[in-house]
C-alpha cells in the first residue's frame, strides 16, 4: 500500500520542519476557527475530522478496511444523546458513555469481523453495521425514523455553559485534539510500529511471534472508541442523534474523507474532512446532486492524485510522514 | 539436551481428497543445516508449512526440544524459537531497513502492546539493530526503505530480521531462489555463517547450494521421502537420480 511515509533518511528533518508547520497550522486554525467560520460548521467539520482520523488509524496504519464504522459514531451519537436527555447526565459524562459504548460494539463487531481478511473482512463489517442501523430504526429509545432530538447542551464541568457557541466550540475543539493526539501517539508507539508492519506483511508479522489477530482487535477498538467520541460528541453540537449517523453512507464518506485528504498520512483525514464537508455545504443547494459532485471528484482523486491531498503533497515536498 | 532439536512423525497432510503430504518422519539434529529438497510437487513447500504451523496437518506430530508444538499457533513456535522465512522476500516494504530489524528486537522489551508510549522507547534498540544490520552487510542502507533495496540486500535484510530473534532453530524457504549467481553466491555466505550455532532447515532447488551447504539432505516425492543422507549418499541414488537428477537443476526452480 502507498502510503506518504516512503521516506528516506535525509529528508528526515526537513520532513519534521513541513510537520512543524502542520501542526502550527491545525493549532492556529483550532484556536482561531469561530473568527471566520460559522461555528457550528465549524465543529461539524471537528467531529468528522476526528471520525476520519479515527478510521486512517484502521485502514491507513493497520490495513483494515471497515466498511461499518458509521455503527461506531452513530452508537457514540444514540447513547450520550440518551444519556444526557433521559438520564439527565451532564455532557462530559454523556460523551464519554458514549466512547465507552463504541468501544464495546468495536469489541464485538472487532472480534467477529477480524477472522476473515480483505473484502470479507470489510462485508462483515458492512453486514454488522447494518444490524446496529436496524436497532437503531426499531429500538424504542433511539426515536425510530425522527431519531433523537432535542438533547440539551448543559454545562460542562457544572458551570461552562455550552449553549454559548464560543464555550461549546472550544470545548469541540479540545475534543478533536485530545482525539487526535491519542491517534498521533498511537502511530507512533511500540505499538503502532508492530501495527505498520502487520499492515506491511502480515505473514512476516505473524512468523516474528506477534499475535496480529490481537493487535488487529486493539487496534479496531481505539479506532471505534474514537469514532464513537466524534459522534457523541457531534449529537451535543447538534442537539440529536438521527438514523443518517447509523447509515452506511456515513461508513462510505469516512473512506472517502481518508483517502480523498491521503490514506495514512497524520493530517490527511483532516483535509479529507473539510474538503467533503465543505463541498457539503457549499453545494447544498445542488440537493442530492451534491452525491454526483463528490462521486466526480473522488473519480478524479483516483485517476490523478491517488495518494490523496497530503500524501501527493507529502510527495511533491519529498518527505516523510505528514 | 537431546541430539535431536526438531522431529516429525508420521506427518499426512490432505487437502481435500489430494494427499500432498503422506507419511513424513523428519528428524532434525541439533547444529546441523538440514535440506528439503525434490522435484516440483513433491510437498517440501507443504512440509515446510507444517512445521511452522501455518498449516495443520491432518495426522501425525511434530516435537520441537522434547515438547509437543503438533497444536500450536504460528506465533507461539517463534516464541519458542523457530523462526521462519518466506518463498517471496518478506520484508516490510515502507519500514526502513532499521526498523525492519528493530521489529523483531522490539518483541522481547514487552512492549508491544503499549500504544500509549512514545516510539522513542525503541531507541535503546538501535545499537543492536545496526550490529544485525552490520552482520549481513546493511550497514550502509539503514535508512533506506526496504522497498528500494536490491532482491538479494531484501533477502539479506530478511535474515538479519530474523537473526534478531536469536532464533534455535531457522526455517528457510527456498533462500536463494530468484537470484541472479552472484547474489546467490553471498546469500550462500551468509546461511553458513550464521549457521553457526544454530540449527537451519531449508527447503531449496539451487543444488550447487544446496551441496555447500547441507549436512544432510532429504529428498521428498510425492509426499513422500525417497532418501536421507549427507549430498554424496544421496545424489548417486538411483530412486533420487530417477526422480529428481532427471530434471536439472535450472529447469525446477519454480
Amino acid at each position: 500500500m502507498a502510503t506518504s511515509e516512503q521516506t528516506i533518511g535525509r529528508s528526515d528533518t526537513r520532513g519534521n520542519g513541513i510537520n512543524l508547520v502542520l501542526w502550527a497550522i491545525l493549532l492556529l486554525f483550532l484556536l482561531t476557527a469561530p473568527a471566520y467560520i460559522y461555528t457550528v460548521f465549524a465543529m461539524q467539520l471537528l467531529c468528522f475530522a476526528l471520525f476520519a482520523c479515527a478510521f486512517n488509524l484502521l485502514l491507513g496504519f493497520t490495513g483494515l478496511l471497515s466498511f461499518g464504522h458509521a455503527a461506531f459514531f452513530g452508537a457514540g451519537a444514540y447513547l450520550a444523546g440518551h444519556a444526557i436527555k433521559v438520564w439527565g447526565l451532564p455532557p462530559l459524562a454523556g460523551i464519554l458513555l458514549g466512547t465507552a459504548a463504541a468501544a464495546v460494539l468495536g469489541y464485538v463487531i472487532g472480534w467477529l469481523a477480524i477472522r476473515r481478511q480483505g473484502i470479507y473482512f470489510a462485508m462483515i463489517t458492512l453486514a454488522l453495521a447494518q444490524i446496529i442501523y436496524f436497532f437503531g430504526l426499531q429500538l424504542p429509545f433511539t426515536g425510530g425514523e425522527n431519531g433523537l432530538q432535542g438533547i440539551p447542551r448543559g454545562h460542562l464541568f457544572g458551570f461552562l455553559d455550552l449553549n454559548q457557541p464560543l464555550v461549546m466550540y472550544y470545548f469541540v475543539a479540545a475534543v478533536f485534539l485530545i482525539g487526535f493526539l491519542i491517534i498521533y501517539r498511537t502511530i507512533h508507539s511500540p505499538f503502532g510500529q508492530v501495527l505498520k508492519s502487520i499492515r506491511e506483511n502480515e505473514p512476516r508479522a505473524l512468523s516474528l511471534g506477534y499475535n496480529v489477530t490481537r493487535f488487529k482487535l486493539i487496534a479496531f477498538i481505539i479506532s471505534a472508541a474514537l469514532s464513537g467520541l466524534a459522534g457523541a460528541t457531534k449529537s451535543v453540537v447538534f442537539q440529536f442523534a438521527s438514523l443518517t449517523d447509523l447509515h452506511w453512507q456515513t461508513s462510505g464518506e469516512v473512506i472517502l474523507m481518508t483517502l480523498l485528504g491521503g490514506l495514512g498520512t497524520i493530517f490527511g483525514p483532516v483535509v479529507g474532512a473539510l474538503t467533503v464537508v465543505s463541498l457539503q455545504h457549499e453545494l447544498s443547494s445542488l440537493g442530492s446532486w451534491v452525491q454526483v459532485v463528490i462521486g466526480a471528484i473522488f473519480i478524479v482523486c483516483v485517476l490523478v492524485f491517488r495518494r490523496g491531498i497530503i500524501g501527493e503533497l507529502a510527495r511533491l515536498l519529498k518527505t516523510s510522514s505528514m | 539436551m537431546s541430539d535431536l532439536i526438531l522431529e516429525a512423525r508420521g506427518l499426512v497432510k490432505e487437502f481435500g481428497g489430494f494427499a500432498a503430504v503422506r507419511g513424513v518422519d523428519l528428524s532434525i539434529r541439533r547444529g546441523t543445516i538440514h535440506a528439503l529438497i525434490g522435484p516440483n510437487g513433491a510437498g517440501k513447500t507443504t512440509v515446510f508449512n507444517l512445521l511452522t504451523k501455518f498449516l495443520a496437518p491432518t495426522r501425525g506430530a511434530i516435537v520441537f526440544e522434547g515438547r509437543d508444538i503438533t497444536s500450536l499457533k504460528p506465533a507461539d513456535i517463534a516464541n519458542l524459537g523457530i523462526v521462519r522465512s518466506f518463498q517471496i522476500s518478506a520484508v516490510f516494504p515502507h519500514l526502513t531497513a532499521l526498523e525492519n530489524v528493530r521489529v523483531a528486537l522490539q518483541r522481547r522489551l514487552g512492549i508491544s502492546y503499549q500504544f500509549w508510549r512514545s516510539r522513542h522507547v525503541l531507541d535503546v534498540l538501535h545499537e543492536g539493530a545496526m550490529e544485525k544490520l552490520a552482520s549481513v552487510g546493511l550497514a550502509d542502507f539503514a535508512d533506506q526503505p526496504a522497498v528500494l533495496l536490491s532482491y538479494g540486500r531484501k533477502r539479506a535484510l530478511e535474515i538479519a530480521t530474523t537473526l534478531a530473534l536469536d532464533p534455535t532453530l531457522m526455517l528457510l524457504d527456498e533462500p536463494t531462489q530468484g537470484m541472479g549467481a552472484e547474489d546467490v553466491g553471498r546469500v550462500t555466505d551468509l546461511i553458513k555463517e550464521v549457521s553457526a550455532g544454530r540449527t537451519i532447515l531449508m527447503v531449496e532447488h539451487n543444488l550447487g547450494v544446496v551441496s555447500r551447504l547441507a549436512d544432510t539432505i532429504t529428498v521428498l516425492n510425492r509426499g513422500r521421502i525417497l532418501a536421507e543422507g549427507p549430498y554424496e549418499t544421496v545424489s548417486h541414488d538411483p530412486q533420487v537420480m530417477e526422480a529428481y537428477m532427471g530434471i536439472s537443476a535450472e529447469e525446477s526452480d519454480g
